[in-house]
């Protein structure tokens, strides 16, 4: 036993966030809906679900949403170029961009349509690229193909090596983190229940339901949906036998510092291999830059390390496409591990022994944009057909605006200072963040008890400072709000307390 | 017994060696030779810390010894601080225990705090 | 709505202020300081220990007492300020936008201002330590926050990466508090800190010193559980076979102070090797009546110096507030030169200059035996001998303006090993 472990936080138990809605809707103590994983795919499950009359149960093991790949991956909204035509992939990624305008309106999540340039550097890669384009047109996605002038001039720091590149208009960039957040959000204010930090460790079929066993309690469910990502496997396991495999791949990656714009203007991505997308350049929505991934299998679906070997790979892949990136601007390296499937696409489908236990396994690339197609389709397509779907009369799409000071004029922020002066009282000064916003976000019904929570709801330590000056102020605002000893205040995942003792 | 010791009044660290009759070598001035001697017969150090106040503003007082104490009972002097806690106001150069652990040097507090 | 102001002056740390004092001294009364803390003093509010104001005012005092010191002046002059006040933006016309809850966002079009917003510490993201991602990583700085503002110890067993003066004084500072510090690991095969503080800090600790050393991963699923460091070579890369384990759960980071320099971007001028500002000898950037000094254009060693080049800076200001600093097109060149990491200031401004240019700057690596060399247009204007030179400890010199001959050219500062003969 570590001398030195962190005592597990017995005071600081992240509990159940229970929709208001939901007592309306549970008839005895049986659930209708219960949603193992609250990543990106479980939340707009969750979300989709809370349109109708029934009662949703969503149990995540982390002490956040979205903390695993959904928070660690590149965010791109892919157009869908790259996809097998006909295969799960191309249908739910192609959906899922035409889905994501109004998806981040309603939600309130920043997104940005900047297109992508599939970059070829050889003669014999363009001629790739005219596959590419073929693939594109199959699966319904506008595309065309610039000579390498036409490059030179959208891109000025493109390598003088470009022969030509495949645009695609309708890629973007999204905010993963509150992507996931607001869409939870939403669903809670619907009448979800969500249980933070609780594992989901046996699901049993008594009778004509599910008993589903966590670390903490037992729930009787009619249907269950599996959005486990990386131990979506395991869970699956439960039910019955399973012939595919859930094979997890890391993927490394660099963020640089906001400084002049322009380094890039569209999504860069070189021409795709078996192992994925290649090593991207791009722009993310919060003005930082965003270079990788690697991509390489890993046997510990734990393992979130980063190593030099690997990221130093990383930066030559990203320099054949744009020589001049200014790696000294970097802030951060981090990886992220997607759950690559054994049968090489999305596994959206009914166990075999009940229809009521639903397998979404194996959403990895292109998985961020596919989510509100698969969303719409699990719903649609798996539960409608074996659970009456009455309309929530209350059910509103809508997340109430945050709000950003930073994108207001002058007047504007004073009028919003006037009505709550916290607003003009910056705590994370690298990205500019106000009270007023941490405040707003620790008001909202979807708990965020943990300094990464927040983090990622808020960008406070995000920068290059990467919370050096902020992260105390953090970790009292937390330790005030949440009535708790700051000792007791989690970096993210149990024991990961920063503080230790008192010094007297 | 001969001593081996980095000297610490100027950049040039010379590497001093002080023997049994308390000769110093290895420095390049005069200076290197009277802190060697200190450091080997009295080694003496300031202690800073902080001890706890009753205040809304800060949780802790930040202190010090008002002169250097001996080495050996710096450990003697933190029991002490540890023990400290004082109640606001408190000015600069007030003095938060007398002769602390007999060393012969005042704990002073080296910040105002008023509330 | 904006206000007007003669003198604006970002940052109301040790630099901040001394910069204000001096302005003021010399007949500027219409200043503001915008601070973002809640306290006037910037980083000395969690400096506890002592060596501050030796050369300033004869003494040794802690971080609180110097900073006090400067706040009475500020205070016994009715100087003005604004606390928890953050600038967010500024122009190359001088138009500064701050904003705290009382005020909101207000503009301010100075008539001059003075960049004196500091330093942020190197983080663990900039350098990409390889190995898991648990809590327990955190800067020394950061650790003596909490311990000495907020009255937190951030760990039990420590080990810290890098021998800048933070680290050690926080390897001190924790085991005065009880925690076990197990060793520090310093990449250089030098230390980067004081010796006064290799002695007074880790020697006296018996904490050991692992020079040319890094740590090449970090163990921890949710909070860190062990460190491992390994040799590296001449060229700074890990030697395969090296490594030595640590159990611990705090890694102190003491590797590297960045000027905190923003605002540069938003006025369009480039950063220098230093990372802060180009400035020529009154600290006057290429903006006319915008000044720099401090941590923020090139990172100290002693507050002391901070002082005198805030000073410097306090003093252009008044000077170009009365009309007096008039921007000349010919300009020395200050270059560094073998040996030589960065010099300050690097322009002068010959014409304007007083009878003596001070120079700072640091050498690349320890050296023994040595002249530094002052090269004016190819030719030596000046030799100084050195026994010892570090690093760490910058060195500050002058030059008699009358030894330049020219108000153009490039004065070039090297390092030239003595030749035995």
């Amino acid at each position: 036993m570590n001398q030195t472990a962190r005592p597990s936080s017995k005071q600081f138990v992240f509990s159940e966030c229970p929709g208001s809605a939901c007592l309306r809707y549970t008839i005895g103590k049986m659930i209708d809906i219960t949603i193992v994983g609250a990543g990106v795919v479980g939340s707009l499950i969750a979300r989709n679900l809370s349109q109708y009359r029934v009662s949703v149960l969503v149990l995540e093991k982390e002490n956040d949403v979205g903390d695993v790949t959904s928070m660690a991956n590149s965010a791109i909204v892919h157009s869908g170029y790259d996809p097998v035509p006909g295969s799960k992939k191309a249908l739910y990624n192609v959906e899922g961009n035409a889905m994501y305008p109004a998806l981040c309106r309603e939600l309130d999540v920043p997104f940005g349509q900047v297109g992508s340039l599939t970059v070829a550097l050889t003669e014999a890669q363009v001629d790739v690229l005219n596959v590419l384009q073929k693939r594109a047109r199959e699966n319904g996605v506008d595309t065309s193909i610039l000579s390498a002038d036409e490059v030179k001039a959208m891109e000025p720091n493109i390598s003088p090596e470009v022969k030509g590149a495949l645009l695609c208009p309708s890629a973007g960039i999204v905010n993963p983190f509150t992507l996931t957040s607001h869409a939870m959000e939403n669903a809670i204010d619907n009448g979800v229940s969500l249980h933070l930090g609780e594992k989901v460790v046996d699901i049993q079929r008594i009778g004509d339901h599910f008993t589903v066993k966590t670390d903490r309690k037992n729930y009787e469910s009619r249907i269950v949906i599996n959005c486990a990502g990386l131990y979506s496997e395991e869970i699956a396991k439960l039910i019955e036998p399973i012939d595919w495999k859930i094979l997890p791949r890391k993927g490394e990656y660099y963020v640089l510092d906001h400084y002049a714009p322009g380094l890039v203007n569209h999504i860069l991505f070189p021409l795709p291999s078996e192992k994925g997308k290649g090593v991207l350049v791009t722009m993310t929505t919060s003005g930082n830059y965003l270079v990788g991934p690697s991509s390489e299998l890993t046997p510990d679906k734990e393992d979130f390390s980063t190593d030099s070997l690997t990221l130093e790979a990383v930066k030559e892949q990203a320099a054949m496409m744009v020589p001049k990136i200014p790696f000294r601007e970097q802030i951060r390296v981090f990886s992220g591990v997607r759950a690559t499937p054994s049968t090489h696409d999305f596994i959206i489908e009914p166990s075999k022994k009940y229809q009521e236990f639903i397998n979404v396994a194996g959403i990895e690339s292109p998985g961020l944009v596919s989510s509100p197609s698969i969303a719409m389709h699990v719903v649609d397509d798996l539960v409608a057909p074996i659970l009456k779907l009455a309309k929530n009369p209350s059910f509103g799409p809508e997340v109430r605006k945050y709000i950003n000071p930073q994108m207001m004029s002058l007047e504007e922020r004073n009028e919003l200072i006037k009505k709550d002066p916290r607003f003009g009282q910056i705590i994370c000064n690298c990205e500019k963040v106000s009270l007023g916003e941490i405040m707003d976000i620790l008001s909202r019904s979807l708990p965020c008890r943990t300094i990464k929570a927040l983090k990622k709801r808020s960008r406070a330590g995000f920068g290059k400072c990467q919370g050096g000056f902020c992260q105390s102020s953090v970790l009292l605002l937390l330790a005030e709000y949440y009535h708790v000893s700051p000792l007791d205040v989690l970096y993210d995942k149990n024991g990961s307390q920063i503080l230790c003792k008192e010094s007297k | 017994m001969a001593y081996d010791l980095i000297c610490i009044v100027c950049p040039n660290g010379c590497h001093l060696h002080v023997d049994d009759d308390f000769n110093v070598t290895g420095n390049r001035c005069p200076r290197g030779a009277v802190y060697a001697k200190q450091e080997v017969t009295n080694p003496t150090r300031v202690v800073t810390s902080t001890v706890r106040i009753d205040s809304k503003v800060l949780k802790v007082l930040p202190v010090k010894t008002k002169a250097p104490v001996s080495k050996k009972k710096i450990f003697d002097v933190m029991a002490v601080i540890n023990k400290t806690s004082v109640k606001v106001p408190v000015h600069i150069g007030d003095v938060l225990v007398k002769d602390i652990a007999g060393t012969g040097a005042d704990l002073v507090a080296t910040r105002d705090i008023l509330e | 709505m904006m206000v007007g102001k003669d003198l604006l002056i970002i940052g109301g740390g040790s630099a901040g202020m001394a910069a204000a004092v001096a302005a003021y001294d010399r007949g500027v009364k219409d200043i503001l300081i915008v601070e973002k803390g809640p306290f006037l003093g910037g980083i000395l509010n969690q400096c506890i220990h002592n060596g501050f104001g030796l050369q300033e005012f004869n003494e040794e005092l802690t971080g609180p007492e110097f900073l006090t010191r400067f706040v009475h002046q500020v205070e016994d002059r009715k100087i003005a300020y604004k606390l928890n006040s953050y600038v967010s933006d500024i122009s190359p016309d001088k138009v500064v936008t701050y904003c705290n809850m009382v005020d909101g966002y207000v503009e301010v079009k100075a008539k001059a201002i003075i960049l004196a917003t500091g330093c942020y510490e190197r983080n663990a993201g900039a350098i990409g330590i390889p190995g898991d991602r648990p809590s327990g990583i955190i800067t020394a700085g950061q650790a003596q926050l909490y311990l000495n503002e907020y009255g937190y110890m951030v760990g039990k067993r420590v080990f810290i990466l890098g021998s800048g003066d933070i680290g050690l004084i926080m390897a001190r500072r924790m085991s005065l508090e009880g925690a076990k510090v197990l060793g520090a690991a310093e990449i250089m095969p030098y230390s980067n800190g004081l010796n006064r503080n290799l002695v007074q800090c880790l020697q006296d600790f018996g904490i050991p010193l692992y020079l040319s050393h890094t740590v090449s991963k970090v163990v921890g699923k949710s909070h860190l559980e062990k460190v491992e460091i390994s040799e590296v070579d001449e060229k700074l890369q890990i030697i395969p076979g090296t490594s030595t384990s640590f159990d611990v759960d705090t890694l102190l980071l003491s590797i590297g102070l960045v000027p905190y320099n923003d605002l540069l971007i938003k006025l369009g001028l480039p950063p220098s090797r230093t990372k802060g500002a180009n400035v020529n000898e009154h600290m006057e950037t290429d903006i006319d009546g915008i000044f720099s000094c401090g941590n923020v254009l090139h990172v100290h060693d002693l507050v002391d110096n901070v002082v005198a080049e805030a000073k410097l800076a306090g003093v252009s200001a008044a000077l170009y507030l009365g009309g007096n600093l008039p921007r000349h097109n010919e300009v020395i060149a200050c270059l560094p030169g073998d040996g030589i990491g960065y010099v300050v200031p690097e322009e002068i401004d010959r014409a304007n200059a007083d009878d003596t240019i001070q120079v700072k700057f640091r050498v690349k690596k320890p050296s023994h035996d040595v002249f530094i060399e002052y090269r004016f247009n190819n030719e030596i204007i000046k030799r100084i001998y050195k026994t010892a030179i570090v690093p760490s400890e910058m060195e500050v010199d002058n030059i008699p303006k009358k030894i330049l001959k020219n108000n153009q050219g490039t004065i070039t500062i090297s390092l030239k090993q003595r030749e035995v003969k």
